[in-house]
């Protein structure tokens, strides 16, 4: 491809076979925006995902894909960016994939601040396995496979994020896919580890969530570069409080010229004839 | 649009032509998701509208003398897409003819609304004519999809029931 791209030219000819009024269409048309505004090419962006409805993402997009272990998403995708820190490199998931068997892997990610851009499609439940609580359903939400609800207290992604060393932490919905681009754009123009957790209802097994467009609010949340404010900030937050929390200045993890990508040079020689 | 008002009916014009692309676009992926789940009656109909919509695009360019599209880059609506872009989330698997056709009215009449914002402000006299000829146009689009509706009475409640439902429940 040459010349100046649009986002169509980062949407594949593959269909995605989402239910008609999933929230994750919004992230597709946002994704593909923000990579055409921030003139980046195609085979200069990996997208990297685990398992479930969202991590479809990879084969929507005309970018390199992995579509990736169960919960190893940001594990696969770490290893990728210190491989080959000159790709811009997105991980994508949803609540179940990332929360919960891919818990650690989230919280490590975090702390490792590696230069990557971290997109969690939260919507409160296991869709692709026909509506399992996962670790961000509300501990009453009563439905047939959890009558009466769990009784859990929900996990705060981006409480952990924070506390976790995330060094850019906001939060989208994917009603507004415009916003949520230039979110995207800010996630990966920003250096560090970049951890956006977007709001994107699943209207068929949790279809009460189609009224999220009501509660939401547009730029509650506004930058601060003080953890101790973000924090604080984030006690009083509603779930549905949109824009960007914390932007730090943490230095990302550096791997050009460390041991990881000499091992990768060696590798390739192997194979150069 | 955030912070900005049209000061020139080329600009103007502009965002009449971005709000009509980002409709069509959303008609196609709309009709790609109804065909995709076997919904052929409600697909057709939403490339029929991305039709319509795409006429009425060509021919804000053909009227302006436009020979490549005009920078949009930078707009940003006021409302989170523009006032004539379908939300994703109004979309049910099982819908009928009617709600799409609903949801088309909606549209128009947002765009109606934003046009007719610009033909009463306070700019320039060539601009403002330039919003009411737009917000005629699409008031007329409204009565047009009212006509069409009337052919497809509005479906009894429970049309959204799923005899072969996707939740389990052993």
């Amino acid at each position: 491809m040459t010349g100046m791209l649009t986002h169509a030219d980062f949407k594949s000819d593959i269909k995605p076979v989402w239910c008609p009024g999933c929230g994750d269409f919004g992230v597709v048309n946002a994704l593909t925006k923000a990579l055409a505004k921030m003139e980046l090419r195609p085979e200069n962006v990996a997208v990297v995902s685990g398992i479930g409805c969202s991590s479809r993402i990879p084969a929507y997009t005309s970018c390199y894909g992995f579509h990736g272990v169960h919960g190893r998403a940001l594990a696969a995708g770490t290893g990728l960016k210190v491989a080959r820190p000159d790709l811009t490199v997105i991980v994508t998931g949803g609540d179940g994939d990332g929360y919960s068997i891919g818990g650690n892997h989230f919280l490590h990610a975090c702390r490792r601040n590696v230069d990557l851009t971290y997109i969690v499609m939260d919507n409160r439940v296991y869709g692709m396995t026909k509506g399992q609580p996962s670790p961000t359903t509300e501990p009453d939400w009563d439905s047939k496979l959890s009558p009466e609800g769990t009784g859990l207290r929900e996990f705060h992604p981006m409480m952990m994020a924070l506390t976790a060393g995330a060094n850019f932490i906001a939060r989208a919905f994917t009603g507004d896919p415009n916003g949520l681009a230039d979110v995207i754009v800010q996630a990966v123009r920003h250096p560090g580890f970049s951890f956006v957790e977007v709001l994107s209802p699943c209207v068929t097994f949790r279809p009460e969530q189609r009224d999220w467009k009501k509660l939401v609010k547009h730029d509650a949340l506004k930058p601060a570069t003080d953890i101790a404010r973000a924090a604080r900030r984030m006690l009083r937050d509603t779930g549905f409080d949109l824009g960007v929390l914390y932007a730090g200045d943490r230095r990302p993890y550096e791997p050009r010229g460390r041991r990881e990508q000499r091992a990768v040079a060696a590798l390739e020689a192997r194979f150069t004839p | 649009m955030k912070g900005k008002v049209p000061r020139t009916v080329d600009e103007f014009m502009a965002w009449a032509w971005a709000m009509e692309v980002e409709a069509v676009e959303r008609y196609e992926e709309l009709a790609e998701q109804m065909l995709t789940h076997h919904n052929a009656e409600v697909a057709t109909l939403f490339a029929r509208l991305a039709r319509i919509e795409g006429k009425h695009r060509d021919q804000i360019a053909q009227q302006m003398g436009w020979t490549r599209p005009p920078d949009t880059g930078s707009f940003h609506w006021r409302t989170p897409e523009g006032p004539e872009t379908t939300d994703y989330g109004d979309l049910h698997y099982l819908m009928q003819p009617y709600h799409a056709l609903k949801l088309a009215e909606h549209n128009e009449e947002r765009a109606a609304q934003f046009f007719e914002h610009f033909a009463a402000a306070k700019l320039p006299a060539d601009v403002r004519a330039a919003a009411a000829a737009m917000a005629a146009e699409e008031r007329e689009h409204v009565r047009l999809i009212r006509e069409w509706l009337a052919k497809y009475p509005e479906p009894e409640p429970g049309w959204d029931e799923d005899p072969d439902p996707p939740a389990v429940a052993d």
